[in-house]
């Protein structure tokens, strides 16, 4: 099939970004979206053109280096994958595609579709972690964990923090990975000590990094690859209340 | 040295090397002994050494964030854009540990026994045994960590039985424990950096390696934003930069592993040991044409109910579901009895390859077998395969769009592992003082094939426990003297790296990198794979050399130098790429046996097996680098087993 694609091309973050027109023809089905972007940009070289940056790794969704709005939507239009699981026979013949790469302040453009996520890094930092030195572990049966809080946990951090929920949410908020996390250390024993500090810090350095406050609106679940609910960001923000009623004792 | 000293017209043999840090003595006291008689730093003079971690994978981000805690000032790089998305993050099985919490006879001498005969013997005793006695502390480590693995309903760890063992050691986390154990490893990294004791550098390659009086000191990288060379100078370097699959272009290894790290190293002096030692996995989604940029891995418990199977005839091309019973060959079943389906991986790869040659292939390109649920689908009903495969299935039908409870699923083996790797003594440090190398990118445990669920376990055992223990005997004797970035020998090293991106950016050649790497892949898959030969190792030599004569004027690589250019990364990459692939075709052609996931057509048991040689070939080949266009110098180490008996594996 033969399709049009529309790309965001910018040379640097100082530079001003504009959409190229791309005509890609022979499309199999079978391609997945960046391998036809591996074939236009194959096409691109031996034309002179630099090719277009964008950032993937594993290719199979769990990685999280990929991410593109496609069409108006991060990681484009299926439910529960990444851009790199996405293939082309999604598309049909004649298809006009836009894309861009994740719009939010703290995520500058780096070049063409590629953006900083770094601010996720930090927000980890800030107590994303539970603090236990190598060495100082007791044994892995010491402390039973249920099965059903075990299972929660894991949902949570399936989290590959690629960043589609920031990409989705009008307010640009970034609750649903910091919720995810929040949920996943919460919901274990092991992480009960440091689980008011972890809730304030994090929420701090989530406001510094210029992320937006959650309203509730839900389109980050609904872009999430990896099907993270909306559940985290009410644990969330009850962990925050409760270390805020707490800081006084 | 002469022409005569050649051998095979291909390398030379130079003196014998041995491991002199493993303690003499009873294997299970040799770790005990080894970490008294290292020296110690202390906690206040830590601080004032630094050690520079390639790589933030399980390896490097385990022993960042533990030396970290020890107190040292730690420098991270990693290609990715976080630490976080190293390719551990890829792993699905699981990871081993003798607990023996199922009480079923495990042992950390099983757990050692099964992996040295996993490797064919082909791997150090010492170092084995100490991967399995630090084996449960992992798990602990993780735990506490908050790694979710999967539990039972009593809220205790549960365990499954991998790999083809008798016992049920392995610890999962759904199939994503890899992601779960590097999550728990890179949150205890950002912890030290918060911390204020490890630094990292995201989207930064290491280039090159700065020895100076024979010493690692330091690395050149770039910044793959800003395109800058910078030099960062340590008291230690630590590689933990992975293995080297992506040799064959196609592979399950994400699109930037690389073996740049290594290979530079490599060039400055460190043993490259067994390059050959590739494993090849059985269960991958086939190719689906030219565009294919990298393969996708299905987990192998697949085969505990497929059924493996090709049309009898040539080019068959009917809808697999309208060919009868009688025109299918299920040829496992057929070849091997007893074992079936659940042959080892490098069995069952050989021999779909083998139907493919035939012209019984399937599939786009004929690379393929059918691996069929009609059977067990009509056996144990659609919502017990749903149980148990239900997320395999839905990862198979995104990928092909095909769905695999109505057709059969297309397999095809793809390389996924490299046991080979740089030379490390028993403290992993390389030959060359001050340097060491830790998780897949060394060559230490798995000897010529790694056991399911043993990498992550190899990883995190190296990051968190060993090399933590080990380096001090090193940074005991540091710091060494002061270095200035203006030292003759770092000049060297930057100016290496700015002349090879001023090459390569003004080549101005008329083909892409990925057409010179898929080139490159397609000749180490065909001759360099899952079968080798005299003759198509010879022939593939030749079109190595003959590739890489052309990379130089032909290839092309737009962008500058100063900014992010992917090109420009490829690039290098792939030119160490094409130095790689032609040892790792020497070592396979100097190797006159088969071992492991080294298969050499020339050796084998009239039943197909791989046929080892332990008179001959019970060593590890260290290989040593003699210059651009010099043969290389293989050096030795001889292999002692006397904890185990060697065996030779039988399948049929």
């Amino acid at each position: 099939m033969n399709i049009i694609l529309r790309v965001w091309r910018q040379k640097n973050t100082r530079a001003r970004g504009r959409m190229v027109t791309y005509r890609v023809e022979d499309v199999s089905p079978d391609m997945s979206f960046l391998e036809m972007l591996d074939v236009l940009n194959e096409r691109l070289t031996l034309e002179g053109d630099e090719p277009i940056a964008f950032d993937s790794d594993c290719r199979e969704g769990i990685c999280g280096a990929c991410g593109l709005v496609i069409n108006g939507l991060a990681h484009g239009p299926k439910a529960l994958v990444t851009t790199c699981q996405l293939h082309m026979r999604s598309f049909s013949d004649g298809d006009v595609i836009d894309v861009e790469p994740w719009r939010a302040e703290p995520f500058t453009v780096i070049r063409d579709l590629i953006v900083d996520r770094s601010a996720f890094d930090r927000i980890i930092q800030a107590g994303g972690y539970i603090s236990i030195p190598t060495g100082a572990a007791p044994d892995a049966h010491a402390v039973p964990v249920p099965k059903a809080d075990a299972d929660d946990a894991f949902d949570a951090a399936t989290c590959i923090s690629c960043g589609a929920c920031v990409a989705a949410c009008p307010n640009g908020s970034a609750a649903l990975f910091v919720g995810a996390k929040i949920t996943h250390l919460g919901l274990l024993p092991q992480g009960q000590p440091e689980r008011h500090s972890r809730a304030l810090n994090m929420l701090e350095q989530h406001d510094a990094e210029g992320f937006g406050g959650c309203t509730q609106i839900g389109e980050c679940t609904a872009a999430c690859p990896k099907g993270i609910q909306l559940d985290v960001i009410s644990r969330f923000n009850r962990d925050v209340l409760s270390a805020i009623s707490h800081r006084g004792d | 040295m002469t022409e005569q000293t050649l051998v095979d017209g291909l390398y030379r043999e130079g003196p014998s090397i041995r491991d002199t840090k493993a303690p003499d003595g009873p294997l299970d006291r040799q770790w005990s002994e080894r970490k008294f008689g290292a020296h110690l730093v202390s906690p206040t003079n830590r601080r004032k050494l630094t050690v520079i971690i390639i790589g933030t994978g399980l390896a490097g981000a385990s022993a960042g964030a533990t030396l970290g805690e020890a107190g040292y000032q730690v420098t991270s790089f990693c290609y990715q854009d976080s630490p976080r998305r190293a390719h551990s993050i890829a792993a699905q099985g699981g990871i081993n540990a003798s607990k023996n919490y199922r009480n079923d006879g495990d042992s950390d001498y099983r757990l050692f026994y099964d992996t040295i005969k996993g490797g064919d013997f082909r791997s150090r005793e010492s170092n084995v045994y100490r991967l399995a006695q630090i084996s449960g502390s992992i798990i602990d480590q993780c735990v506490a960590q908050g790694v979710p693995f999967a539990r039972e309903y009593g809220g205790l760890l549960d365990n499954r039985s991998f790999g083809g063992v008798q016992v049920s050691r392995t610890f999962y986390a759904r199939g994503q424990t890899g992601q779960q154990l590097l999550l728990g490893a890179y949150q205890a990294l950002e912890r030290q950096v918060a911390a204020g004791t490890v630094t990292t550098h995201t989207r930064h390659e290491m280039l090159e390696l700065v020895v100076i009086d024979g010493r690692a000191r330091g690395v050149i990288v770039r910044n793959m934003v800003t395109g800058q060379i910078e030099t960062h100078l340590a008291d230690a370097v630590v590689l933990a930069s992975g293995g080297y699959s992506n040799v064959f272009n196609l592979s399950t290894n994400a699109m930037g592993c690389n073996a740049t790290a290594i290979w530079r190293a490599h060039r400055k002096g460190a043993l490259f040991a067994n390059p050959c030692y590739t494993q090849i996995h059985p269960t991958c989604i086939p190719v689906s044409g030219d565009h294919q940029s990298k393969l996708t891995l299905m987990s192998e418990s697949l085969r505990n109910d497929g059924r493996i199977w090709v049309p009898k005839t040539a080019a068959d091309q009917r809808d697999p579901r309208q060919i009868p019973e009688d025109e299918r060959d299920y040829y496992l079943e057929r070849t091997y009895p007893a074992f079936g389906n659940l042959v080892p991986r490098d069995i069952a790869s050989r021999a779909a390859k083998k139907v493919c040659d035939e012209g019984r292939g399937v599939g786009p390109g004929g690379l393929g077998v059918y691996l069929d649920f009609a059977d067990a689908i009509s056996r144990l009903g659609k919502e017990t395969v749903t149980a148990r495969y239900g997320n395999l299935f839905d990862m198979y039908e995104r990928i092909t769009g095909e769905d695999p409870y109505q057709v059969p699923m297309r397999i095809y083996p793809a390389v996924h592992y490299t046991m080979g790797g740089l030379w490390v003594d028993y403290d992993l440090q390389s030959n060359l003082p001050g340097l060491f190398v830790v998780g897949e990118a060394n060559f230490s445990d798995h000897g010529a094939n790694r056991l399911g669920a043993s990498a992550l376990m190899q990883g995190l055992a190296d990051g968190y426990f060993v090399l933590p223990n080990t380096i001090n005997d090193y940074l005991a004797s540091s710091p060494h003297d002061p270095i200035g970035a203006d030292h003759p020998a770092v000049v060297e090293a930057a100016t290496t790296v700015r002349d090879r991106i001023t090459t390569f950016l003004s080549a101005q050649g008329a083909r892409s990198v990925d057409s010179f790497h898929k080139e490159l892949g397609h000749i180490m898959w065909e001759y360099c794979g899952m079968e080798r030969t005299e003759a198509g190792l010879r022939h593939a030599i030749d079109e190595i050399r003959r590739l890489r004569g052309s990379y130089w004027a032909d290839v092309r690589v737009l962008g500058e130098a100063e900014e992010l250019n992917q090109s420009l990364e490829k690039a290098g990459r792939v030119a160490d790429f094409l130095e790689l692939a032609e040892l790792m075709c020497i070592d396979a052609l100097h190797r006159r046996e088969s071992c492991g996931g080294h298969f050499r057509a020339e050796s084998q048991t009239p039943d197909g097996e791989a046929q080892r040689d332990d008179e001959n070939f019970a060593y590890v080949a260290a290989w040593e680098w003699a210059g651009a266009d010099s043969a290389p110098t293989l050096r030795k180490e001889a292999l002692r087993f006397e904890w185990v008996e060697l065996k030779q594996r039988s399948y049929t």
